[in-house]
């Protein structure tokens, strides 16, 4: 990428110029969600496929709902959206660090907001009058998923490179240890996912700033 | 694909046309995108349609082809695979094949020669009487499946590099191609052929490796996944063409380094 267009994309996030309204979202959080969120329905369903060919627990993911066909058809689609979400990825989360987004928008954390937002949202008495600022559930989940898309990535290179990269690996516990990380690390993503998409759906203003930036 | 057009002495000729039959891809298995509402889903969410699945498989083999760049880039000649003590050997290690253990090729030891051949200096067969005259090692390490499943086993043979060196092989060249029994074939990379563990192995445990395991031969190596560890050995080449492999040839990666 240009730099200067890069520099012009992450300036538009610490922009202290008044806006005809308010950005949300600057456009390099757009641009890695949405090429983040086709990443990883891709890694997800053809993930299923990989998991049904050996399952580590006592059930299979149903044909229907996974990609790839058969083992090696999701083994090329695994190993080749692995490269689109672990580059995005990378961006993202140096971005997130280096614009201060992530110091914003996500912290602090405190239990006794967290508790006290969970309890509010339950009850749908939650406010979302300005977008730009996370309730302490939001920024617990949106943290953990980002914590999640790093191990799912890191115990992913295990599984993949378990002797080229095995210090990596004994960091999981071994090969097969890193099986059962990278499918919980699944699990809870595709969990955050689920909630994440209701919401979404439930208030469409938020829809709307990932997609437009307002 | 490759295919046996002569006798080879020690293999049963009506097991091996069994076998070829079984070399056809298997048309379901060949669809690649056929997956059903799954693809649907995605179609829908994405709004683009990729139901185009011949052009799909293409782009995808291409990648794969780049990963087999970066995964022989990431290989380290001098990373050892992690050994075990035998008291993590797995009990009941695992038969796996395209076919069922009793359709395994039987390979009759007497009359039993290797075949060796391309770029090397000595294109004389290898009877196992002078294969088991070499020098030995043993390993107890992890086959790691390309489904997901591992297990620990002890193999004893020689080092592939020692019996390359003993032909008086180029080991310039690309690639070391491998024949088994049942029509079975695999082609692997020169450093990874050049690797310390890379085994041509003999014995299973601590007996010749029995039906099940490969006998006569297996080239073991733990720095790849378990299908790109030949069994039923009968013949090998070393090549600068990649002559490709039985699941390779389906789409599976080619290099599939750990």
């Amino acid at each position: 990428m240009h730099f200067g267009k890069l520099a012009r994309m992450v300036s538009s996030d610490t922009a202290t110029a008044p806006a005809p309204a308010a950005i949300v979202h600057p456009r390099w959080v757009r641009i890695t969600h949405w090429i983040n969120a086709a990443a990883t329905i891709v890694m997800i369903g053809s993930g299923w496929e990989i998991y049904n060919a050996s399952p580590l627990f006592g059930f299979t993911f149903p044909k229907s709902i996974t990609l790839g066909g058969w083992l090696a058809g999701a083994l090329l689609w695994h190993f080749a959206a692995m490269w689109v979400l672990a580059v995005n990825g990378l961006i993202y989360v140096v971005l997130g660090f280096v614009t201060g987004r992530f110091r914003r928008r996500l912290w602090p954390i405190r239990p006794s907001e967290v508790l006290a937002d969970t309890r509010a949202a339950l009850t749908f008495s939650l406010a979302h009058d300005n977008l730009s600022i996370y309730n302490s559930v939001q920024r617990l989940l949106y943290a953990a998923v980002i914590v999640a898309g790093v191990v799912i990535v890191l115990s992913g290179l295990a599984m993949w490179k378990p002797v080229q990269l095995q210090e990596l690996a004994a960091l999981f516990g071994g090969y097969d240890a890193a099986r059962y990380v990278h499918f919980f690390a699944m699990a809870a993503i595709v969990g955050f996912l689920a909630i994440h998409i209701v919401l979404a759906i439930a208030v469409p203003r938020s829809l709307r700033a990932i997609i437009t930036g307002r | 694909m490759a295919r046996i057009r002569r006798p080879i002495p020690g293999v049963d000729k009506s097991l091996l046309i069994k076998d070829a039959a079984k070399l056809l891809p298997d048309p379901a298995r060949r669809a690649f995108l056929r997956g059903g509402a799954g693809l649907g889903a995605l179609t829908f969410l994405t709004g683009c349609d990729i139901v185009d699945g011949v052009s799909a498989e293409k782009v995808l083999r291409k990648i794969s082809h780049f990963n087999d760049g970066a995964q022989a880039w990431l290989f380290n000649p001098n990373k050892l695979a992690q050994t075990y003590p035998e008291s993590a050997i797995t009990r009941q290690f695992p038969f796996n094949a395209y076919y069922p253990e009793s359709d395994a090729p039987e390979v009759d030891a007497a009359t039993f020669q290797l075949e060796v051949g391309g770029l090397i200096g000595n294109k004389e067969p290898w009877t196992l009487e002078r294969l088991y005259a070499l020098p030995q090692e043993t390993q107890v390490t992890k086959l790691i499946c390309v489904e997901g499943w591992s297990a620990i086993g002890k193999w004893t043979g020689v080092r592939l590099s020692e019996f390359l060196r003993r032909l008086g092989a180029d080991t310039t060249a690309k690639y070391v191609w491998f024949q088994c029994a049942e029509g079975y074939s695999v082609t692997i990379d020169m450093p990874t052929a050049l690797h310390p563990q890379t085994q041509l192995s003999f014995k299973f445990g601590d007996e010749i490796l029995p039906r099940k395991y490969g006998f006569p031969i297996k080239c073991r190596m733990p720095t790849k996944l378990g299908f790109k560890n030949p069994k039923y050995v009968i013949g090998m080449h070393v090549t600068n063409k990649d002559l490709g492999g039985y699941w390779e040839d389906q789409g599976y990666n080619w290099f599939s380094g750990l």
